[in-house]
């Protein structure tokens, strides 16, 4: 539905790197369920199933957990989170708790009075993601009709009840040329901030990747459109600019380095130190059904696997920037060079850099193939104009 | 859909008189042994004289006022503080921590 969470990249409460500390935030996948269809989605490509979520009553012990370990921010997510008939109860545990509550969502399925019971029981702040700014075009992506229509009425409920609105734009060769027009959205809907979020090519974007790179030439036309409305819009709207790494000269220090800020509950219960981690072999993920959140964090073979940096090779093991990006991405450095424990491929000091740029340039130049959308069990093309 | 109102960047003055908005959480964390602010999809980590600042942020006290109290609390010239705290202010408002 949306792309990756943002991380509170502000605080910077240790200068420990080895050892483990207190995460931040916690991404709350509470369903996989979702009615749209976004080819770029980042959940996994194998959707848990709804048969196995967890209870209520297990999301209220996660919540609290939470919140004794020490996280400061929960990101309720999905799957369309709005998707749980027992959200309210989930917010209302977590914001008793203590914990900064945000609602990462696609909106289609709330109401105004949903709305504001949320508030009411302590939501802080709403996410909401769009596909595009052209209603026609942004129906097509998510395979929902009637959605970009719907989701301007949310944006506009959630001024109306004064909280405060983030609009989460991932960005790709099918609507890159509407950024303007994005911006000009947010401002009249009345958002603090937006995401400009290029897309990040792992599962279900990984799948899509020729359908949804963008060329070069169209992603620094995107800086410089930021740039100038960053300026512009001081004091008005609050810009967050994720680029797409195919395109940069180093990688992003994923979720903030692995397990260093952020943590992962999947709706069954799985721990993970990031979103896509279960593409990654010889990890084994810890479940909030069999062991408590704060001894997962610490001790789990997953999180401590690439925590700090000394499981890293060269050239990360001897690179001035190793506590600054840690290396990038594990899931990308995997699927793309076979060892998660290699350099991402997006640092132009990876071997394998030159050959995997490569491929965006190619794709990105060839027409789009079709949407593999995102559905549950299986991924089949669709027939769109 | 109705004329929307266009928003305006808020410039902090002298005499503005400023708060935190709902959202906006100022809070110290007992675990850390700091104080924080809680905003949406960020954390920040003020300074020592950020927090003083925003806990006199109280939608009464104009910034001028703030100064002065501050002046006094840490025996520092008034104007000097004053120019250093809207300077301060000016940028937790563009970060949306601020409104008038």
């Amino acid at each position: 539905m949306t792309d990756a969470p943002t991380l509170p990249r502000e605080a910077d409460t240790s200068s420990s790197e080895t050892c483990a500390r207190a995460p931040v935030g916690l991404l709350a996948e509470l369903t996989h369920r979702c009615p749209l269809q976004c080819p770029y989605c980042s959940n996994p490509v194998e959707l848990e199933r709804s048969n196995t979520e967890l209870s209520t009553a297990e999301w209220q012990d996660v919540m609290r957990q939470a919140a004794e370990l020490g996280i400061l921010q929960v990101h309720l997510s999905g799957g369309e989170p709005t998707a749980r008939r027992d959200l309210e109860d989930i917010i209302k545990t977590a914001a008793d708790a203590g914990l900064y509550t945000n609602l990462i969502t696609a909106g289609v399925l709330l109401t105004k009075e949903r709305l504001a019971k949320l508030q009411e029981l302590g939501l802080d702040h709403v996410q909401l993601s769009i596909q595009d700014v052209d209603a026609a075009n942004a129906d097509r992506i998510a395979a929902y009709k009637g959605g970009s229509d719907k989701k301007r009425e949310v944006a506009k409920w959630v001024r109306e009840l004064d909280m405060p609105l983030t609009i989460n734009a991932p960005l790709h060769r099918q609507n890159i040329d509407n950024l303007p027009a994005i911006i000009d959205y947010s401002v009249e809907v009345g958002a603090g901030r937006l995401e400009v979020a290029h897309i990040q090519y792992y599962a279900w974007a990984l799948k899509n990747r020729a359908a949804l790179m963008p060329t070069q030439e169209a992603f620094m036309k995107t800086v410089e459109i930021v740039n100038e409305a960053k300026e512009r819009l001081k004091g008005i709207l609050v810009f967050d600019f994720v680029v797409p790494d195919y395109y940069a000269k180093y990688p992003k220090p994923c979720m903030g380095g692995w397990g260093r800020g952020v943590m992962n509950v999947t709706p069954s219960g799985r721990v993970l130190p990031c979103h896509a981690a279960e593409s990654l072999p010889g990890l084994e993920f810890d479940n909030v059904r069999d062991r408590p959140l704060a001894d997962i964090w610490l001790k789990g073979q997953a999180f401590e696997k690439f925590r700090g940096t000394e499981w890293m090779k060269e050239p990360c093991r001897s690179c001035s920037r190793k506590e600054i990006d840690f290396g990038g991405c594990r899931c990308q450095a995997y699927a793309l060079t076979g060892d998660a424990a290699n350099t991402d491929p997006a640092c132009s000091l990876s071997p394998h850099h030159t050959d995997w740029a490569k491929v965006a340039e190619q794709e990105s130049h060839k027409p789009a193939p079709e949407f593999i959308y995102r559905r549950m069990g299986k991924s089949d093309t669709a027939t769109t104009g | 859909m109705a004329e929307p109102q266009t928003p305006a960047r808020l410039i902090v003055q002298a005499d503005s008189v400023l708060k935190l908005p709902r959202h906006i959480k100022l809070r110290h964390d007992p675990g850390r042994g700091i104080y924080l602010i809680l905003a949406p999809e960020r954390v920040f980590e003020p300074d020592e004289i950020s927090v003083e600042v925003l806990k006199l942020c109280d939608g009464e006290r104009s910034v001028t006022t703030i100064a002065q109290a501050l002046s006094e609390q840490f025996q520092a010239p008034a104007d000097v503080i004053l120019a250093d705290i809207i300077e301060m202010l000016q940028d937790l408002a563009d970060k949306g921590v601020v409104k008038s």
